[in-house]
């Protein structure tokens, strides 16, 4: 009886097991065919993006291969290392572009990358991604509204830190009413990121480049 | 089952119409309230199901007669996962700024329960052709109140029709996009999840109006033929 149990169960694991095999090769293989489209759209993706924010004029260099990882830090609302790109001109350092996370979204974390110009002057904020609600807190998003420009030009030097508020909090940065949290959080990580970028600028750029596939 | 009993007709009928897996079933409402906020990103993940579900049906049906009853359903949603995942990897390589919309609830199709349900009441004890020509008109019936229910909510939510079709068919395709309502400030209840359980209310009350009009016309045809035949006779 337990010896005809144990066949019974032996044979259907084997087809169990056939059945995994034969689909995580499919998987494997579509995947060594996919990966270096994906890897390269993303890459294509990310560079229109910074595009946005950093003019051409700023940099002469390729920002992908001057990147470097910079350790996790709490003004950037980060855990992991995340990729800063930097703008070179003529070889001197002109811009970085950061990873920025602001983790007090209204559902949850927003990514943006920021752009600050060597002078600590904002170039430009994009949002990467958010849950924000659609109609409500998605005005953050550059294709919904052109709010996120109002930290172009901005600096530490030209804002107070009591500055660096939504209006409704006592600072100078417009929103939209019926949703305050949104822009109070971007707001908030733009103002972080400076101040990281105020006090790290030096070691930004001699960080040693490297590619981020060597980094990985 | 022997292909002879099966209608093809039958199955596209019960697919599109009499069981409709999003207004009659009433299965797989997590992507029905979630990507039908407008038109384009109902009908693609719709389409992406409904092709999951013609791959997974068939693929169902050409190994039903190696798989023990008892380990078939681990199999099922091996079979199920696998496909879904290759349809995602594609789409994220050659489709990336739709994947970028529909992204997080493509994965979601594996737990559709449309999917298993049809893979186990049809696909499990059918030939392979009428499996397949199920499972893609299931998915298709779902797609069809994917779109309807996303024109709806798009009209009213946001005044526009095909907006994003840019994002799935490529550029050139942005001039489809029509504005209904010009200088339209949107209504966003429609766009919000509430607004699909109403508009999803709204269609089953019309699919029930329309069925019962025509049982109602059925009823009274026969009475309808009689005096003809009487004449005749």
């Amino acid at each position: 009886m337990t010896t005809s149990i144990l066949r019974h169960a032996s044979a259907s694991a084997g087809i169990l097991t056939a059945f995994a095999v034969v689909g995580t090769a499919l998987l494997a293989a579509t995947y060594l065919v996919t990966h270096p489209i994906i890897a390269e759209s993303e890459k294509q993706a990310k560079l229109a993006l910074i595009g946005q924010i950093l003019p051409a004029a700023l940099h002469d260099n390729d920002l992908f291969k001057d990147s470097a990882l910079l350790p996790p830090a709490g003004e950037l609302g980060n855990s992991e290392p995340t990729p800063v790109y930097r703008a070179l001109k003529e070889g001197k350092p002109s811009a970085a572009v950061l990873e920025v996370i602001a983790p007090d979204g209204y559902s949850g974390k927003i990514r943006m990358i920021v752009a600050i110009k060597a002078d600590g002057e904002v170039s430009g904020v994009r949002v990467v991604t958010h849950n924000e609600t659609p109609g409500l807190g998605d005005y953050i998003e550059i294709a919904k509204n052109s709010w996120i420009r109002i930290f172009e030009r901005k600096s530490l030097s030209k804002y107070a830190d009591q500055d660096w508020k939504v209006k409704k909090d006592g600072g100078k940065f417009e929103h939209m009413a019926g949703a305050t949290v949104t822009p109070r959080a971007v707001v908030k990580a733009v103002h972080k990121s400076l101040k990281y970028f105020a006090a790290n600028q030096d070691n930004i750029f001699s960080l040693p480049a490297n590619s981020q596939e060597q980094a990985k | 089952m022997s292909d002879d009993t099966i209608s093809y007709k039958e199955i596209i009928w019960n697919g599109l119409w009499k069981n409709n897996a999003g207004i009659v079933a009433l299965l797989g409402l997590c992507p029905l309230l979630a990507v039908s906020s407008t038109v384009v990103n109902g009908i693609s993940l719709g389409l992406a199901t409904a092709l999951v579900m013609a791959f997974s049906n068939g693929a169902v049906s050409v190994v039903r007669g190696w798989v023990p009853n008892e380990i078939r359903i681990p199999v099922f949603i091996l079979i199920i996962a696998v496909l879904v995942t290759i349809i995602q990897l594609l789409m994220n390589a050659y489709m990336q700024p739709l994947y970028l919309v529909l992204g997080i609830f493509v994965p979601l199709i594996v737990v559709n329960c449309n999917v298993l349900g049809r893979a186990e009441a049809f696909a499990s004890k059918n030939p392979v052709m009428p499996s397949v020509v199920d499972g893609f008109m299931v998915g298709f019936g779902l797609t069809l109140t994917l779109g309807v229910l996303g024109a709806m909510r798009e009209i009213i939510g946001k005044g526009t029709l095909f907006s994003g079709i840019d994002l799935a068919l490529g550029e050139s395709t942005k001039g489809l996009i029509i504005t209904v309502f010009p200088d339209y400030h949107g209504f966003l209840l429609a766009i919000l999840p509430p607004g699909a359980f109403l508009g999803l209310g709204l269609l089953i009350a019309g699919k029930n109006w329309i069925d019962q009009r025509a049982s109602k016309k059925a009823q009274r045809q026969p009475a309808a033929t009689l005096p003809p035949s009487h004449v005749t006779a």
